[in-house]
C-alpha cells in the first residue's frame, strides 16, 4: 500500500476496500514510526487528519468522489492551513495559526484529499539542503547522514519514505525539484501563473511557484490538476482555459526533440550523475527521441542575477515579519525601533537575515540600477536563451542538480558553495518556465540521481507525458529506500 | 568584494535587523562574499536591454471599487503579541 499509486489508492477506495479513515490512520502510523530519525514533518494533527478522512469517506458513500477524495497529503508548512500552526520553517512563526487557508489547501480540501501534516522546509523557503530550518534539519531517507535538499526536504523526504502518498512543495530557485532529486522522487515547477500563491507565504514574488511532488509523473499530473487554476486574490494567476494535466500521459515519444544544453555538461558535474543522466537520455533514443545539441549561454549568469533578485524581493516579503500583528515579538525593547530590529534579529535564522540584507543593499539608493535594474535585464537574457532553443526542441534536459545529496554540514559556512549548487534550475525560475525532476539512477555513493526535464510556457502535459514513458520503460521511480 | 562594519551597519538599520558587535564582522565576511558573486553580473553590457520583472505580458486586474472584504478582527486578532479595543498595541513613538 505504501508503494501504491494514487490510482490505485483511489480505486481501492472506491471498491470499499480501505476507507480513508484507515488509510489514514495507516500513514498516520507511518509518519509516527519514522519521523523521529527523517524531521519531514513540522505539525501533525491526527484528528484533524481523520475529521477530514471521515467527510472524504462520507463523499466516496455518496457517490461524490474524485481521483483525490480519501487521499492524504503532507503539505509544504509555507501553506497557511486554517486552525494549523503554519510554522514556514521559521521562529518567527512558530505559534502562527493560520485564520485561513491558502487557496492551495482550499482546493485540496474541494477535492476531499486529507491534509496528513505539514512537512518541515529550509526557513522562509531559503535553502537548497534544509538544514536552515528552526525545527533542524531532515534526512535524506537514502541515507540519514545526508540532506534531502531543500527548501521543500520535508516533502521530499515524507515522499520517498513513504511517509505520505503525495505532497507539495514550491520551487522558486529549485526548491521542488532538486530535492525531488535528491530524495528520488518525482516533483514538477509548473509555468509562472498556474498555481495560485494566494496564503503561500511569500519568499520572492515574481518567483515563487506552488507544485506537486509524488512518486512518480501519473500521479504529478493528477495532483496537478488539483491545484493549478485561475484565483483571482493572486494577481499574477493567469486566467486560462482549465486543462487536464492527465490529457497527453500516453502518447507515444517518436519524433520528440529533446534539447541537450551544452552548458549543463561542463566543468562542475559530478562524473556520476553525468553517467547517470547520459544514460536515462539513451533510454529516450530507444524511446523514439532525436537530440539535438542547444546552447543556453548565459547559464552561468543565473546565479547572480538569481542572489540579487531574489534577496531583493523577500528583504521587501519579510518586511512584514515586525512582530506588531502576528508572529515572533521580542520580550526586550525600550521603543518601537528596537521592537521590530530585535523581534527580527530573533526570530529570522541567519540565512534569512544574510538573504534580506543583501536584498536591502541592492535595492537601496546608488545601488539600484547598478544591481537590481542589471540583474532584471540579464533576466531577459537569460529567458531569450530559453526561448531560441525552444524553436530547435520540444523539451530540454539535463542533471537537475551538479552531484548527489552531499552530507548533512558538509556546506558548512559557506552560503555561496551552497548557492552554486542551483545552477541547473534556477534560471527556469528567472524564465518562468515550467521545470521538472524525475529519478534516474542512483550515484557512486548510492544516493539518487534525478533528471530534470524543462518545458515550454504551458507544455506541462507533455512534459509530464515524456516523463511517463520514460516511468513506464524504467523502475527508478518505483525503488524505495530501506527505512 | 568587500563591504565595510558602517556598511554592515547601515543595511541592517535599514533592514530592522539588530545586528550585535559580536556578530557584525562575521556577517560582514558572509555579505562580502555574496557580494563578490554578484560582482560576475557587473561587467556583462545589458545597453539597449530592457528589464524583464514578468515572464507573460500581463497587465495587473484591475476590479470595480467595491467593499469584498468581511469583517474578520476577533479571527485575525486572536493571535497576535498584544491587542485591545481591536487595536494592535506598539511602544509609543514620541518625536
Amino acid at each position: 500500500m505504501f508503494n501504491s499509486s494514487l490510482k490505485e489508492l483511489s480505486a481501492q477506495l472506491a471498491d470499499r476496500k480501505i476507507s480513508s479513515v484507515e488509510l489514514t490512520r495507516e500513514f498516520l502510523k507511518r509518519v509516527d514510526e519514522l519521523n523521529p530519525v527523517l524531521n519531514a514533518f513540522v505539525t501533525v494533527d491526527p484528528e484533524a487528519s481523520l475529521d477530514q478522512a471521515r467527510i472524504a469517506d462520507a463523499m466516496i458513500s455518496s457517490g461524490r468522489a474524485g481521483p483525490l477524495t480519501g487521499i492524504p497529503v503532507a503539505q509544504k508548512d509555507i501553506f497557511c492551513a486554517k486552525n494549523w500552526v503554519t510554522t514556514c520553517g521559521s521562529k518567527m512563526l512558530s505559534n502562527f495559526v493560520s485564520p485561513y487557508d491558502a487557496h492551495v489547501i482550499e482546493r485540496f480540501n474541494a477535492a476531499g484529499a486529507v491534509n496528513l501534516g505539514k512537512t518541515n522546509m529550509d526557513e522562509f523557503a531559503m535553502g537548497s539542503s534544509n538544514e536552515t530550518s528552526f525545527f533542524g534539519p531532515v534526512k535524506n531517507p537514502w541515507d540519514i547522514k545526508a540532506v534531502p535538499g531543500g527548501s521543500s526536504g520535508g516533502s521530499a523526504a515524507a515522499v520517498a519514505a513513504r511517509m505520505a502518498p503525495a505532497a507539495t512543495g514550491t520551487d522558486t530557485g529549485g526548491s521542488i525539484r532538486q530535492p525531488a532529486a535528491l530524495c528520488g522522487i518525482s516533483g514538477i515547477k509548473p509555468t509562472y501563473g498556474l498555481v495560485s500563491r494566494y496564503g503561500m507565504i511569500a519568499f520572492a514574488s515574481s518567483l515563487d511557484q506552488g507544485g506537486p511532488m509524488a512518486k512518480s509523473a501519473e500521479d504529478l499530473a493528477i495532483l496537478l490538476n488539483a491545484m493549478a487554476g485561475f484565483d483571482k486574490r493572486d494577481s499574477t494567476s493567469l486566467e486560462r482555459q482549465p486543462e487536464d494535466y492527465t490529457r497527453d500521459l500516453e502518447q507515444p515519444l517518436a519524433g520528440l526533440r529533446i534539447g541537450i544544453p551544452k552548458e549543463y555538461f561542463a566543468q562542475g558535474l559530478s562524473p556520476d550523475v553525468e553517467k547517470a543522466v547520459q544514460a536515462a537520455i539513451s533510454e529516450y533514443e530507444k524511446l523514439g527521441a532525436a537530440i539535438v545539441e542547444v546552447s543556453l549561454p548565459n547559464t552561468r549568469l543565473s546565479i547572480p542575477v538569481y542572489y540579487v533578485l531574489a534577496p531583493a524581493e523577500a528583504s521587501s516579503n519579510l518586511s512584514r515579519y515586525d512582530g506588531v500583528r502576528y508572529g515572533h515579538r521580542s520580550a526586550n525593547y525600550r521603543d518601537l525601533a528596537e521592537m521590530y530590529e530585535n523581534s527580527r534579529a530573533e526570530g529570522f535564522g541567519s540565512e534569512v537575515k544574510r538573504r534580506i540584507m543583501v536584498g536591502t543593499y541592492v535595492l537601496s539608493h546608488g545601488y539600484y540600477d547598478a544591481y537590481y535594474m542589471q540583474a532584471q535585464k540579464l533576466r531577459r537574457l537569460i529567458a531569450r536563451d530559453f526561448a531560441e532553443s525552444f524553436e530547435k526542441c520540444d523539451v530540454i534536459m539535463g542533471p537537475t542538480s551538479p552531484s548527489t545529496a552531499f552530507d548533512l554540514g558538509e556546506k558548512g559556512d559557506d552560503p555561496v558553495q551552497m548557492y552554486l549548487s542551483d545552477i541547473y534550475t534556477i534560471a527556469v525560475n528567472l524564465a518562468g518556465l515550467p521545470g521538472m525532476s524525475i529519478p534516474a539512477g542512483f550515484g557512486d555513493n548510492g544516493r539518487p540521481v534525478g533528471l530534470q526535464i524543462i518545458g515550454n510556457y504551458f507544455s506541462e502535459a507533455k512534459m509530464l507525458n515524456v516523463a511517463h514513458q520514460y516511468q513506464k520503460a524504467t523502475d527508478w521511480h518505483v525503488r524505495m529506500p530501506n527505512i | 568584494m568587500s563591504i565595510s562594519l558602517s556598511d554592515v551597519r547601515r543595511i541592517a538599520s535599514l533592514s530592522r535587523i539588530a545586528v550585535s558587535d559580536a556578530e557584525a564582522e562575521a556577517t560582514r565576511v558572509q555579505l562580502s562574499r555574496i557580494f563578490s558573486l554578484i560582482e560576475e553580473m557587473q561587467a556583462v553590457d545589458t545597453s539597449g536591454i530592457a528589464p524583464m520583472s514578468h515572464a507573460q505580458e500581463i497587465v495587473l486586474r484591475l476590479r470595480s471599487d467595491t467593499v469584498t472584504e468581511t469583517d474578520q478582527h476577533e479571527a485575525f486578532q486572536k493571535g497576535a503579541p498584544q491587542v485591545e479595543a481591536a487595536l494592535y498595541l506598539v511602544p509609543k513613538v514620541i518625536e
